[in-house]
């Protein structure tokens, strides 16, 4: 018995591809590009990938500030020695999986989480935290909203203080330490695609060696949302 | 017995990824239902981080997409290439390489997940060592295939190794752009790019690994064990032109429809959608064309299970391809993104076209290479029934939670605010999570009793020496 339909007719471009392999693939090869070429290339060079970015007061217009001079709503800035290592804890469990950390701009949205995001919040998220489920809530701007202690109280049990929470308990965060020396590796590694960590920025990272998993994670969750300063009646994207 | 074709063909490989495909359908479906049931009694987290929800996840999409998947992928693509081809492997060696490497990736993922080792972007958490590997393994397997399809018999290539070479292609340029990453450690890496170029990357990737290797390798499966199962030829030769071109070029547009309404340029995710919607075409030209290739055949269902499978399989993924574009409208988006909507959609598709068109490939297939009967007709038609069920019920339980989510979070009260907190949604999700676990359990259920029944199929054709007797006898040429 044959496979083929008993008519298999080719002519022209589709017979001589069936015949070379070599031919087949190319073409297949030029069908898959066409799309990435469309929609991802213009990103890394369109102006509104990242329409807020001219925008005073959404990027932290630094000058020669350290890290440490950086007030709340200045804009957005790499994240500090002690919130890389939360944020490196963070995508160790897995929390991306359940939280996503991106705004939509919908009403119910806004009232739920707070003002939708914009890309400039995560220009420096190296990978994007965006998420893709809300088993649990968004934490694209948790910070502030609760208490370091509350936090704490959340990780080590979220049904002690969230009784319907579904969420996994993290007691070893209380146990786990973060080391200086390698979140300085880190710093540097990102300063290479991009993140722009001055010296200064990276020798502080020093001083966090000892700190608990617990301190780093509640640092990063605390710094979620905080950087920009959003103005009323300005339109963020475009 | 086919002496003919084992003396012809390389099958040894072939038995060995086929043996493999039915423990790891065992493994990943056994790491889901757990991980499904976290969810629902939280308290099986047990205070480890080894086995936290958040660890297992990848660990489960792993095991399924590259285990299971992977290991179907190679033992059907292996095996159909020599005998569409009608010609041996182009290397033996070579073949073995993809054998002992991809288990490797597939111990290596074992290890590493549930350490916390991950590049955190999803289903392509493996860090870079492993990435490297992956990137080696695969392309062993697609410079083999296209070299035995180069060193073909045939004057035109079969329709199925048009399939599977879109996959090799693509899975290659798919996982070379989006693992590109920066080193800061031999266990730890920062992807190469950030924010909104790294999200669109990521779903070019994470829709294209559904396109390209859940779905078009999975075509080239079924073009093959249809056409062979059902003994008649492919309906319509130009029904399966037009579609392969159309889903080569359509499907890579649509990772940008899982970001929509975000902060990508709303350009992106509406030009996503509009081809998502155009893809219904393409999509149900696959499944017309394997469907009624069964035209006037119909009956054959009546007593033939492993048909079955393979027809249910077109079933699901005609529904499922329908469902996607639907989602990726932005209306319908708004609501579903975010909620188990798209849980539930994965799984139409994973479950019930990915898993069941190669569960009946696999059971096609074990005969055949081990030149037995399977030890019994009556589990296979015992693991149909049980794969159905579960999968109907998983998808049912999914829908009801998904759109209940989606609502809650947008219902206002009469004074103008939102009605639900996001805990009260939590809670609300609480019996669909449990029915979700049993489905998937009943689903799980039907993968060991194909495990057993192609162990014993393997043991009997152990005791019976047909393997070697195969091998050694006699062929008229």
């Amino acid at each position: 018995m044959s496979l083929n339909d008993p008519k298999p007719n080719p002519t022209g471009i589709q017979d001589k591809a069936e015949r070379n392999v070599w031919l087949f693939a190319f073409l297949t090869f030029l069908t898959v590009s066409v799309a990435g070429i469309v929609e991802i290339v213009p990103l890394f060079y369109l102006d509104s990938a990242l329409p807020a970015k001219n925008i005073p007061g959404v990027v932290w217009d630094r000058g020669d500030k350290s890290l440490d001079d950086w007030k709340e709503g200045d804009g957005v800035r790499p994240l500090k020695p002690l919130e890389l290592a939360g944020r490196d804890i963070y995508q160790r469990e897995g929390c991306y999986l359940c939280h996503s950390q991106m705004v939509r701009p919908f009403r119910d949205e806004r009232e739920r989480y707070g003002h939708y995001s914009l890309a400039s919040e995560s220009m420096y998220d190296h990978p994007f935290q965006w998420g893709s489920k809300r088993t649990g809530p968004d934490i694209a701007r948790l910070g502030g909203k609760y208490s370091d202690e509350w936090h704490i109280a959340h990780l080590i049990a979220p049904r002690s203080v969230v009784p319907e929470s579904v969420m996994p308990n993290y007691p070893w965060l209380m146990e786990g330490t973060v080391d200086g020396e390698q979140i300085k590796a880190h710093m540097s590694g990102l300063r290479k695609v991009g993140v722009p960590y001055t010296d200064a920025d990276i020798d502080s990272a020093s001083v966090i060696t000892g700190k608990t998993e617990m301190e780093a994670m509640v640092a990063y969750l605390q710094s979620l949302g905080t950087m920009v300063k959003f103005q009323e009646g300005v339109d963020y994207r475009e | 017995m086919e002496a003919a074709a084992e003396q012809k063909y390389n099958f040894g490989v072939v038995r060995w990824f086929a043996v493999m495909t039915a423990v790891y359908l065992v493994v990943g479906a056994l790491v889901g239902v757990y991980i499904a049931s976290e969810l629902a009694w939280p308290v099986l987290n047990f205070d480890s981080p080894y086995l936290s929800f958040g660890r297992l996840r990848p660990l489960h999409t792993n095991a399924v997409i590259f285990a299971f998947g992977g290991c179907i992928l190679m033992a059907t693509g292996f095996y159909t290439v020599q005998r569409t081809c009608n010609v041996s492997l182009w290397s033996n060696k070579m073949a073995w390489f993809t054998f002992w490497g991809w288990n490797l990736i597939i111990v290596s993922a074992v290890i590493t997940l549930p350490l916390g080792l991950t590049q955190a972007k999803e289903y392509a958490e493996l860090e870079w060592p492993i990435d490297i590997l992956i990137a080696v393994v695969w392309l062993s397997f697609m410079i083999n295939f296209l070299m035995t399809v180069a060193t073909r018999k045939t004057s035109h290539i079969y329709v199925s190794n048009w399939f599977f070479m879109g996959m090799l292609i693509m899975i290659t340029l798919l996982h070379v752009v989006n693992s590109a990453a920066i080193p800061v450690g031999l266990f730890k890496s920062y992807s190469a790019y950030s924010g909104v170029q790294d999200a669109m990357i990521q779903w070019w990737w994470g829709h294209n690994a559904v396109g390209f290797y859940l779905t078009a390798g999975f075509l080239g499966i079924m073009y093959y064990f249809v056409p062979k199962q059902a003994n008649r030829p492919v309906f319509s030769y130009r029904l399966s032109v037009i579609h392969f071109w159309a889903l080569m070029f359509g499907y890579v547009w649509l990772g940008a429809h899982h970001l929509q309404y975000t902060a990508l340029p709303d350009w992106t995710g509406s030009l996503g959608a509009a081809v998502s919607l155009a893809m219904i075409i393409p999509s149900w030209g696959g499944a017309v064309n394997g469907m009624m290739t069964l035209s006037g055949a119909w009956d054959k269902l009546r007593n033939d299970y492993v048909l079955r499978f393979l027809i249910m399989s077109l079933a699901f993924y005609a529904m499922s391809t329908f469902e996607g574009p639907v989602m990726s409208i932005k209306t319908v988006n708004a609501l579903s993104h975010y909620t188990d909507w798209t849980i539930g959609h994965v799984h139409s598709g994973a479950l019930g076209w990915v898993a069941m068109v190669g569960v009946g490939a696999l059971y096609h297939l074990i005969p055949k290479v081990f030149h037995t009967p399977l030890y019994s007709d009556k589990l296979v038609n015992m693991h149909f029934w049980t794969a159905t069920i579960g999968t109907v019920i998983y998808i049912v339980a999914m829908w009801v939670s998904g759109i209940m989510q989606g609502l809650m979070w947008r219902a206002y009260d009469e004074y103008g605010t939102l009605a639900y907190t996001f805990a009260e949604s939590v809670e609300a999700m609480h019996p669909y999570y449990a029915m979700r676990a049993i489905g998937g359990g009943i689903f799980l259920l039907g993968a060991v009793v194909m495990l057993y029944n192609i162990i014993m199929t393997v043991l009997q054709a152990q005791k019976q020496g047909t393997v070697k007797a195969a091998q050694t006898a006699a062929v008229t040429a």
